[in-house]
């Protein structure tokens, strides 16, 4: 600590020293004139005894963005997000006491929050003395700026809050609080996870142990950290020279505020609107730490980013630049983004009262007129998504969509034949135009047919084929594509069937376009992957549905189609599976990411003779059922 | 399998004797038609009286004391009321449940009232679905639930088998997006039918398992004379519907559902040798629809 304290004040004595402009990642940016929206001008602000770097872009006229970094970082983990809105923002951005290129104080006692905050209102106020800034912060910025958002000065200098991965620690406080007195089973869990994500708070506790750990090895490492935890590609610029430093220093950080705060929380409301990014990766931070906040920030708008703690701004900076622009806009007057529109929260309530939990997502569902693609779309409404479904069925699709629009959600219908690519690339542009990119794709039109191989004729593969394996092939291309290029992640969900793996001589088209799904999924599954785009491979066995009913069989006349749909529709129902069931299981596999969800008794049943006994179903394909 | 065609075959009912011919005359209609009129209007006064607070329990006793005021002497089963998601027989498992509990009616909940009377033998069986304050889902059931009555008279005068009504039923609910509760009630029964009561030697108006005990016996009668004819006083979509109509009075209760809400009407069918017909049309949930129909 003693070491720490020297090293500090050498730091000191160099700053004092050195012309801002000489330190910063942000120098190689700068190009040869100083005027383009790109171009990094540096001054320096006074706090109190302290001097802080500070760092601007973009035109001053524009509204301002205040970002403010986190723990070990400086001012140039916000490298991409900065560039990005510099284009018609004007983005000042500071190196906090202790870090990169400010002064660091002498004492623990001296990065209080109360004194974080004042350093951010007086950047602010040298910045922006006009209007008030949108501030955006990450992780320890994060906690600063809440000490900022929620005291009464925020009415007048702060637009709006941006937070990333840091909770204010007295909502913390509160939080644990809440979760001790009443430990519930779901409580309880979350406060262990919690405890599990916060090992290193403990650790910086400890006297010497953390800062020693900075100087000795830990700065060296900590690209390899950020490469192999937290994904993040190395760059040549990241992280700062003043890492070791400024890591040490900081750790005061974490001795001066966490338990004064989270023993003896106060009541921090706040009138700003706030916007909350949740990482879903975050290995320090649990998603579940923002629950509740509407107590405090009535104005919040919630959004989910499937990124870790710093891959979201090394990895995904343009992702949260949209994020923050769609956000300064609409707090300056112009409409919601849709997103944006979604993310608020409000209609995130459920019919009994409870947070919906697909709020805010697009959901888009083929074959949506009838069956388990009606179900799922009601299953998806109720919870709070919102819906893009099409069905050659106009009325059946029609009535999906008024149902679904009694259960709240906004809900678009299109006609069309999935079978036809330029239909589905079209259905698909139409969405992304209209709605926006989806966050789950529900590949569920398909047609039955039963007919042995050789009865079956050309015609009758082609139906089945390009409706069953063309179809949801031109599902996943179209929507596959936009979402990973939009690059926040999301799930599909492709409808094979038991038939996949259950042979029988009685449906070798059918039970050929299922298979063909099932392996169309499965390495469509690899190849997402690492987007953190899902795919789920749902396999239904008998459900009574719609399917039975427009079945067509080969070889056989109308009366005796008739008949045998009659039939097989009565059969079905007897089983009486009801397709709503099959909607919880496609919701809960884009909930957990399950790969295959055999649904159905029979249809898990022979998902494990498959694997068991294959040679069995093959015998058993000879019987003439189906 | 066995080849479905022979199946089919075998499987049109040969035993089925000839239907019996049409019981009532214009005087029984009458009477029935005048007791179905009586009931619903119990059934809208109770509903008048219902606001948020009031127990499922309360509901029924006040429903029974303004059928007993009316003169009712005996019923044919006990009345019923559901409130919220108990209309649409959600997490019901044991026919217990169909009894009348303690939940209270809230802003926003569907209802229904369910209650059979019983006068000089003649029984009416109504089902009178309401909501309290604003619900647009019930809204939306309450127009479709004409499409069901339509759908169903009109099968029936085709003369139809009962199962295949009830399956061509099945089907309007599935093509609504809706789901079928009345597969909840005993038997599956979508409907039942009425006869009148003949002079009894067993005391009116005590019941058993909420249905009176004259019920019990002249139900177990039909029961057991119909087997014997290859029909059932019971319409379900099982093998013992796979018979034309009978003539005579069907109490008819289509009963759909739609998340935690639940909407039904009952009403008296009548069935003759070569028609059929509703009984009366002058009932609420008939003009309730028409009127939701027309302000579409």
């Amino acid at each position: 600590m003693n070491g720490g304290d020297r090293m500090a004040t050498e730091r000191n004595k160099r700053n004092k020293r050195s012309d801002v402009r000489e330190s910063g990642a942000n120098e190689r940016q700068d190009g040869p004139a100083d005027t383009g929206a790109g171009a990094v001008r540096g001054r320096r602000v006074r706090s109190g005894a302290l001097s802080l770097a500070v760092y601007e872009q973009g035109d001053p006229t524009r509204p301002t963005v205040l970002l403010v970094h986190g723990y070990p970082d400086t001012h140039a983990v916000w490298d991409d997000v900065a560039a990005d809105l510099a284009v018609d923002h004007h983005v000042v951005r500071y190196d906090v006491r202790g870090a990169g290129a400010s002064n660091s104080p002498r004492t623990t006692e001296e990065y209080r929050l109360e004194l974080l905050a004042r350093d951010l209102f007086a950047v602010a106020d040298a910045t922006s003395p006009d209007r008030p800034v949108h501030v955006v912060a990450h992780d320890w910025g994060s906690i600063q700026a809440w000490e900022a958002v929620t005291d009464p000065r925020s009415a007048e200098r702060v637009a709006s809050y941006t937070t990333l991965s840091g909770p204010c620690l007295d909502h913390m406080g509160f939080w644990l609080r809440r979760r001790v007195r009443r430990p519930t089973p779901r409580h309880l869990k979350q406060l262990a996870a919690q405890g599990v994500h916060s090992w290193y708070i403990y650790l910086f506790h400890l006297p010497v142990l953390a800062p020693a750990a900075w100087r000795l090895g830990l700065a060296r490492a900590w690209p390899r950290v950020l490469r192999d935890l937290e994904r993040v590609t190395p760059r040549a610029d990241h992280p700062q020279r003043t890492l070791a430093g400024d890591a040490a220093r900081g750790v005061r950080l974490y001795r001066a505020n966490m338990l004064p705060r989270l023993l003896h929380p106060t009541p921090r409301p706040t009138a700003v609107p706030v916007q909350v990014i949740t990482l879903t990766d975050d290995h320090y931070v649990s998603p579940a730490l923002s629950e509740g906040l509407e107590e405090w920030a009535p104005h919040l708008w919630r959004r989910e980013l499937p990124a870790t703690h710093w891959s979201a701004l090394l990895e995904k900076g343009t992702t949260v630049a949209r994020m923050i622009r769609e956000f300064t806009a609409h707090q300056e007057g112009a409409p919601a983004a849709d997103a944006l529109a979604k993310a608020r929260t409000g209609r995130a309530q459920g019919p009994a009262g409870e947070a919906a939990e697909f709020a805010g997502k697009l959901v888009v569902i083929t074959g949506a007129g009838s069956g388990i693609g009606r179900a799922t779309a009601l299953a998806f409404a109720e919870r709070g998504a919102d819906l893009a479904l099409c069905d050659l069925d106009r009325d059946g699709l029609d009535r999906t969509a008024e149902l679904a629009r009694l259960l709240g959600a906004k809900a678009e219908t299109h006609r069309v034949d999935v079978s036809d690519a330029a239909a589905v690339q079209a259905f698909a542009a139409a969405v992304a135009d209209a709605q926006g990119v989806p966050d789950v794709v529900v590949n569920n039109a398909g047609i039955g047919h039963s007919g042995t191989f050789l009865e079956t004729t050309e015609e009758e593969w082609r139906r089945v084929l390009d409706v069953n394996l063309w179809g949801v092939i031109h599902g996943c291309r179209a929507f596959g594509a936009l979402m990973k290029e939009r690059g926040a992640g999301g799930h599909i969900v492709n409808l094979s069937s038991a038939a996949a793996y259950l042979p029988s001589k009685m449906l070798a088209a059918y039970a050929t376009s299922k298979a063909a799904v099932f392996m169309l999924s499965d390495c469509l599954r690899a190849e997402l992957a690492r987007d953190r785009i899902g795919v789920s491979t749902i396999c239904p066995g008998i459900v009574n549905t719609n399917i039975t009913r427009t079945t067509t069989f080969s070889g056989v006349d109308a009366a005796e189609q008739e008949r045998r749909q009659k039939k097989f529709s009565g059969l079905y129902a007897r089983r009486g599976f009801p397709p709503e069931k099959v909607a919880a299981e496609i919701l809960d596999a884009v909930r957990t990411g399950r790969a295959v969800v055999p649904v159905t008794v029979e249809a898990k049943a022979a998902r494990l003779v498959s694997r068991l006994a294959p040679g069995a179903l093959r015998l058993a394909a000879r019987l003439k059922v189906g | 399998m066995s080849d479905p065609r022979t199946h089919h075959r075998t499987g049109v009912r040969a035993g089925a004797g000839k239907p019996p011919a049409f019981p009532f005359d214009a005087h029984d209609l009458d009477r029935f038609r005048e007791l179905q009129q009586l009931a619903y209007r119990c059934a809208e006064r109770t509903a008048a009286w219902l606001e948020p607070g009031v127990t499922e329990r309360e509901a029924a006793r006040r429903l029974r004391r303004e059928l007993v005021a009316e003169g009712v002497q005996d019923f044919f089963h006990v009345p019923f009321a559901w409130f919220g998601d108990r209309t649409a027989f959600r997490h019901f498992h044991t026919p217990l449940q169909f009894f009348a509990t303690g939940r209270r009616l809230a802003e926003g909940m569907s209802y229904v009232l369910d209650c059979a009377p019983v006068v000089d033998g003649y029984t009416a069986d109504i089902g009178y679905a309401g909501k309290v304050g604003d619900n647009p889902v019930w809204d939306r059931i309450a127009e479709d639930l004409l499409e069901y009555r339509e759908l169903i008279v009109r099968l029936v005068r085709e003369r139809r088998t009962l199962n295949e009504v009830y399956a061509a039923v099945d089907a309007k609910i599935a093509q609504h997006g809706y789901d079928n509760r009345h597969q909840v009630y005993p038997g599956r029964v979508i409907g039942h039918q009425v006869t009148r009561m003949r002079e009894q030697r067993l005391p009116a108006g005590v019941n058993l398992f909420g249905f009176g005990v004259r019920t019990l016996q002249t139900l177990g009668r039909e029961l057991i004379s119909e087997r014997l004819h290859g029909r059932s006083p019971l319409w379900a979509d099982g093998r013992a519907s796979r018979h034309a109509p009978t003539p005579g009075l069907w109490a008819v209760e289509p009963h759909v559902g739609f998340r935690d809400v639940g909407l039904k009407f009952e009403e008296l069918l009548v069935v003759t040798e070569d028609d059929a017909y509703w009984l009366d049309d002058d009932l609420p949930h008939v003009h309730r629809g028409r009127a939701l129909a027309a302000a579409r």
